[in-house]
């Protein structure tokens, strides 16, 4: 195929522990590490391997959001996409309006296979994919730890609840990156540098025409209830004693 | 005429119990009851099980050939279509659901609310973001069907002992032909399924291997306890990826869990937080997960559960 587009979200790193802002408004994210989202990454790294073996000619990695957001598009290139695209934005968007951008860009570029992540780990929505696919009226293969390509067509095996499912979907498509579909590349300095000198076009969203305006209503942000303080014991007597003092154990 | 439409997930011929949770989440938002939509190719022991279900107004029914296989790009078509004469149409947060709702609300161009852990009104939910460690509150505006898919760990399953009417739908759109199934490899366990298991042992990296995998089955036996794993352990291969729990594996609430050898990454806390007791037996002292344990022990699995075992005659 001529072309994979891959969709980075720009979130707080995983290794940070979140903060809800005093004002109930949202979580604390100034000063705070951003990164992609670890499924995108595991999407890019899918694009790649794709190329890489001479079924694709070129990733293109696309973001969405403000000028910060280069940061991790420029990243994105350094692991190997060709070129980029930031749809420059201020504020959170809904992946609906996320999809509606995406379905603009698609209508452009014609890519041969979509790749996102499953599900952003800040929102945890698991929507965009889904999302995008309707929209595009086309196949979708999501939790995906499996990707085989052939011809027009793509076999995907599914990470699902009852074990491991295998759709075959005819392209283009939208596939979801799970897990274990890869384990992404470092970044070399090299790379960074050469990353530098690759196309990084912006777009602002008032060009492509889409509404963004929220449907949904944030009311407030709290933290989670915190579960009261447990006991420790020191060996299996203990153990079963308090299991048996909660009634778990006859 | 009720205003809560539920898609019904479906394991072979038997309903999923996320059904009967989402049934308890729809009474909430409207406590008049909710219809309940079963796909299927041959659904009759499914419907029954739905119209059993206390709370459930109405069941309704589309048979055919081509929804052997629930595929999402298939069923979103009707199901939206069917959405027109409700105000809500809930999905269980499983991934049947997580595949199935964002289409669907795509396809009715409205925004999907995921993982339902409370209702605060009638449009207003709460759900969790960021792994759990903030509750977020939105509300949907009036003029919009609510797509929403429930946290399955948040919600019992509604009671049985009613009678609803069984009647079949037929949705016209027609299904697309791109999309198509394979096979499906579980391995059909003997053990309770995680998701409604009352009691779930897990073990993690500490386990060490697919072979010492078996103490804690041995052990699980006794208990008719379901078995888990953290992503560690199914990373290395020591389990299936069905067997992960954790923000994106499974989110499980049993009465009681108990974790072997599980640091306690803040992706897998996410996925046990709604346990009733949370037991935690590791090597180190200072791993994570004796933060959020109830109970707490600090030794080798390998010594503490043939012990436990034997405990349990």
């Amino acid at each position: 195929m001529e072309k994979i587009l891959v969709g980075l979200k720009r979130v707080v790193d995983y290794n940070v522990r979140i903060r809800v802002k005093p004002d109930n408004s949202g979580v604390v994210t100034d000063g705070v590490k951003m990164s992609i989202n670890p499924f995108d990454e595991i999407a890019l790294e899918e694009a790649l391997r794709i190329k890489e073996r001479g079924e694709a000619n070129e990733v293109i990695a696309v973001t969405i959001g403000p000028a910060d957001t280069q940061q991790q598009l420029r990243t994105g290139l350094a692991m190997g996409a060709d070129r980029a695209i930031l749809v420059e934005t201020d504020g959170d968007i809904e992946p609906l309006t996320v999809a509606r951008i995406m379905l603009k860009l698609l209508e452009k570029e014609n890519p041969g296979l979509v790749l996102l992540g499953k599900q952003a780990i800040d929102d945890d929505n698991s929507q965009t994919g889904p999302m995008l696919a309707a929209l595009w009226g086309r196949p979708q293969a999501t939790f995906a730890s499996v990707l085989k390509l052939s011809g027009d067509t793509a076999q995907v095996t599914r990470e699902i609840d009852a074990g491991l499912e295998t759709v075959e979907i005819d392209l283009p498509a939208v596939v979801t990156s799970d897990l274990r579909l890869n384990e992404p590349r470092y970044v070399k300095l090299p790379d960074i540098m050469k990353a530098k000198k690759k196309p990084l076009e912006t777009i602002p969203l008032a060009e492509l025409g889409v509404d963004a305006t929220a449907s949904l209503q944030t009311i407030s942000v709290e933290p989670p209830p915190v579960r009261a303080k447990g006991v420790r014991v020191s060996d299996v007597d203990g153990l079963v004693a308090a299991l048996k003092d909660k009634g778990l154990l006859n | 005429m009720s205003t809560v439409l539920i898609v019904a997930e479906t394991t072979g011929a038997t309903l999923n119990p996320s059904t009967a949770k989402c049934v308890s989440c729809a009474c909430e938002i409207d406590d008049t009851g909710a219809d309940v939509v079963v796909f299927g190719n041959s659904v009759a022991a499914a419907a029954s099980e739905a119209a059993g279900i206390n709370g459930v107004a109405r069941v309704l029914t589309v048979e055919k050939p081509e929804h052997e296989h629930a595929l999402a790009a298939l069923l979103a078509p009707e199901l939206a279509e069917l959405a027109a004469d409700y105000d809500y149409v809930l999905g269980p947060s499983t991934t049947f659901g997580k595949d199935l709702m964002p289409r669907v609300a795509a396809l009715l161009g409205v925004s999907q609310v995921s993982d339902i852990m409370a209702v605060d009104g009638p449009r207003r939910f709460k759900r969790p973001i960021y792994a759990g460690n903030a509750i977020l509150t939105v509300e949907v505006p009036a003029n919009q069907t609510v797509v929403a898919t429930v946290r399955v760990a948040s919600y019992s399953a509604a009671e049985t002992g009613n009678s609803a009417s069984v009647e079949s739908a037929s949705p016209s759109a027609e299904a697309p032909s791109h999309t198509r199934f394979v096979e499906l490899k579980s391995d059909v366990g003997e053990r309770p399924d995680l998701q409604s298991a009352r009691v779930v042992i897990s073990g993690g990296r500490g386990v060490g291997s697919s072979d010492n995998f078996e103490i804690l089955y041995k052990l699980a036996d006794k208990l008719g306890a379901g078995v888990g794993a953290s992503r560690a352990a199914v990373d290395a291969g020591f389990v299936p990826n069905d067997m992960q729990i954790g923000q994106t594996g499974k989110i499980i609430a049993p009465d009681l869990y108990i974790a072997f050898g599980i640091s306690g990454a803040i992706q897998h806390l996410t996925g046990i937080k709604d346990a009733g007791t949370i037991v935690a037996v590791n090597k180190d002292p200072e791993a994570p997960i004796f933060e959020i344990a109830d109970i707490g022990l600090v030794g080798d699995l390998f010594e503490i559960i043939p012990e436990l075992e034997k405990r349990l005659g």
